[in-house]
């Protein structure tokens, strides 16, 4: 078993608690960075850690930091992105539900990393439960003195507020998540301006996933060398993988960076393997929203080398014979599985979560949904195989936010892996797959 | 502070620092202007949303020749020093403004033959320029009732493309915002908050600024179609505007009355309700003359080349 950051504690009952968090040390890396740390030597720590941001794009969280535009008048503020809503992962909930008090914690340091004295957690809606537990959490952490005015007389003050959203898979796009916040329709913004320059009411403002914000602390009581030494070359540390579909044993895993996606996949400390004995046919590795692959191409790349749990790895190939890590949303299906039905499915999402801002993602997600139900339930024509591939196409690259492209990947790599099957529907009239 | 250079389809032109590529284009003018749907200079925050003035920028500035790595909104991109901009010469920007162009045009009616905007339409004539003759798409339109916001204004909203600019006059034009955007993706639409009207001096501005025929004038709908009208440029004294608006007339009758629009399809000046649904009569105004459309359009098509100055009368004496 490998080493483990954001789970350690979980299998401690009342974990949850804030008396039981300190008693297995909570809190102790928030003592230690108000009594022997300034911002900048925390900061420092964290660009030494290489950490990168887990909640899709991996952008490194030290350079994100750093880019906060300072001395410029206004507050800051820190956001943590708890809106997890990506079909397939499931990660931030299982972390947030059973740890409460470690994001809590890696915000309180963050937010001092980047002097902010008021920090938000905007939680999907859908969360309730979840956001209570927040509450009871943050509630705690007022009682004992680690949040409000002046904490544990360190001169240093921080407000968590926790903000559910409407239940908009948008908001989790971090510039439509602050318009969200202020109150406002959840539209993404046009960049720039970034977030860092401005962003929560015109402010500089540092969005961070929830997994990302969990790993501060760790970060600085074991040193951020010691986190770079985890993993494989610019995937350092360790990931959440939220494991679902046809696997024997569905759940939230932590790994070591580096792990191959087979050991995965087929390990009993992991997956454990297909159900019923089944046939692995794709892997839809990093959330709904990455190109999806065939069996022989998630376990090796097309070089024939193994497949690792890295960023790297998992993007090796580009978009030809390649994918992404992520969300880290690990969807695995077997070969009783409908590709073109899964695609549907997909799109359907992105079709009712575009916010229709822009033309290409409004009308092209609608269009392709559309055409993929025609294909699906036997209506479809072989020209509109090149026709979808061709919409996808058309809205990549050219939307305002990332969810135009969000709905392209999976459309164009499910043409360019499987296209047999699309052509199946085709010649047979009907879905293959229906009984 | 010192001007910066910037490059579109080989021409060069000096601008402000902060100006967007597709202000430094309207400097140049002509051909290699890219066109916008949304963009509205005079609305605040407008712009970004059709991407219709996508344009391609192969090198960022003088001290970063890098290109951008995707196509970018002229509208909402800003110059710096030493940019080059490909917009016409670019065979990746024509291609993806047709695409934009194809999904503008999937769930619109294609109802031009009967309707008002027909002749100025925006979209009718992006889609001229750019578009094809046949349609791709073969799925069912989205269609939405027709909703009468007030009296004077009605919003068909099976026709909109959703620019946002009336929001913007809703938000920035009038005193009290009733006028919004409700649902999300391809089912979003303006919306009033339950039929709610617009009851503001200013509101019929959103007439103008509309693109495309989802918000049209009741006082002038089916009366004619616009390029059978002459627009004259004309004024009166006004406490709530600047009174200068433009009459598009038939023989001695004003059909209807709308600001004066720029070579953008941008109004020169927002004109009240009361120029705009009351004063329907001549000796309201003061006639300057013929309007020469500068906006590319049927309108603006050989109107007025042989005329050196209005008549006087007949027909602009009244009975």
């Amino acid at each position: 078993m490998g080493i483990r950051i954001l789970t350690a504690q979980m299998h401690i009952e009342g974990i949850q608690q804030l008396d039981v968090y300190r008693r297995h040390g909570g809190y102790e890396a928030f003592r230690k960075v108000l009594n022997a740390m300034s911002p900048p030597a925390v900061l420092e720590e964290v660009k030494l850690s290489t950490l990168r941001g887990r909640g899709g794009a991996g952008f490194p969280t030290g350079m994100k930091w750093s880019f906060l535009a300072k001395n410029t008048g206004k507050p800051a503020y820190l956001i943590c992105n708890a809106d997890e809503s990506e079909p397939g992962t499931f990660k931030d909930r299982y972390l947030m539900e059973k740890n409460p008090h470690l994001l809590l914690e890696g915000m309180m340091i963050s937010a001092f990393a980047l002097e902010a004295a008021t920090a938000y957690i905007y939680i999907r809606g859908e969360l309730f439960y979840v956001h209570q537990i927040l509450e009871r959490a943050i509630g705690e952490a007022y009682a004992a003195g680690l949040l409000g005015k002046n904490i544990l007389g360190s001169g240093f003050s921080l407000d968590i507020h926790c903000h559910p959203g409407g239940g908009a898979y948008i908001c989790g796009e971090e510039t439509a998540l602050i318009e969200s916040l202020e109150g406002k329709r959840g539209n993404p913004r046009i960049k720039p301006p970034f977030p860092a320059v401005s962003g929560l009411w015109d402010c500089p403002t540092v969005v961070n996933n929830v997994e990302t914000l969990a790993a501060v602390p760790w970060i600085i009581q074991n040193g951020g060398k010691a986190y770079a030494a985890i993993g494989v070359w610019k995937s350092t540390g360790t990931k959440l993988m939220s494991a679902c579909g046809h696997i024997r044993k569905p759940g939230v895993y932590e790994v070591e960076m580096g792990l191959p996606v087979e050991e995965f996949i087929y390990s009993d400390e992991y997956c454990g393997g297909i159900r019923n004995g089944n046939q692995l046919k794709a892997v839809v590795a990093g959330g709904s929203s990455v190109p999806i692959l065939p069996a022989a191409l998630i376990l090796k790349t097309a070089k024939g080398e193994a497949r690792l749990i890295t960023y790297e790895s998992l993007s090796e190939g580009g978009f030809e014979s390649g994918t992404m890590l992520g969300s880290g949303g690990f969807i695995v299906m077997d070969h009783t599985t409908c590709i073109v039905k899964n695609l549907w499915n997909f799109t359907r999402f992105y079709h009712h979560e575009s916010c229709g801002q822009c033309s290409p993602c409004r009308e092209g997600t609608g269009w392709m949904e559309k055409v993929l139900h025609r294909i699906e339930t036997g209506h479809g024509k072989m020209e509109d195989i090149d026709l979808l591939s061709d919409v996808a196409k058309n809205i990549e690259g050219n939307t305002i936010c990332p969810l135009g492209d969000a709905a392209a990947w999976p459309v164009r790599s499910t043409i360019r892996h499987f296209r047999q099957e699309f052509e199946d529907h085709v010649n047979q009239k009907r879905c293959p797959f229906s009984k | 502070m010192p001007l910066f250079k910037v490059s579109i389809d080989n021409i060069t032109v000096e601008v402000e620092p902060g100006t967007t590529i597709l202000n430094a284009a309207r400097k140049i003018g002509g051909k290699i202007v890219p066109p916008a749907m949304c963009y509205y200079s005079k609305l605040k925050g407008s712009g970004g949303k059709c991407r219709t003035c996508l344009v391609k920028v192969v090198r960022t500035s003088a001290s970063d020749p890098r290109p951008m790595p995707k196509l970018v909104a002229s509208c909402s991109t800003l110059v710096q020093d030493g940019m080059i901009v490909e917009n016409t010469i670019s065979k990746e920007v024509l291609e993806a403004r047709k695409h934009v162009v194809e999904f503008l045009l999937i769930n619109h009616p294609l109802d031009c033959p009967v309707c008002d905007q027909a002749g100025e339409c925006d979209l009718q004539n992006l889609s001229y320029e750019h578009g094809v003759s046949g349609s791709r798409y073969e799925e069912e339109r989205r269609t939405f009732e027709r909703i009468d916001i007030g009296d004077l204004i009605q919003l068909h909203m099976n026709r909109c493309i959703l620019c946002y600019r009336c929001i913007y006059v809703a938000d920035q034009l009038t005193d009290k915002r009733v006028h919004g955007i409700l649902f999300r993706g391809d089912k979003a639409e303006i919306g009033t908050y339950i039929d709610q009207v617009i009851d503001n001096d200013f509101s019929g501005n959103v007439i103008d600024v509309c693109p495309v025929g989802a918000l049209t004038d009741k006082t002038f709908r089916f009366k004619s179609r616009v390029w059978f009208t002459k627009p004259y440029d004309a004024h009166r004294e006004c406490s709530k505007c600047k009174g200068k608006a433009v009459l598009w007339m038939s023989g001695k009758e004003i059909l209807r009355v709308t600001a004066r629009k720029d070579a953008y399809g941008e109004v020169e000046d927002f004109i009240c309700n009361t120029c705009r649904f009351e004063k329907k009569d001549l000796d309201d105004w003061t006639l300057e003359g013929p309007r020469n459309i500068k906006h590319e359009s049927v309108i603006s098509q050989n109107l007025y080349e042989l005329i050196k100055e209005p008549p006087r009368e007949p027909p602009f004496k009244k009975k």
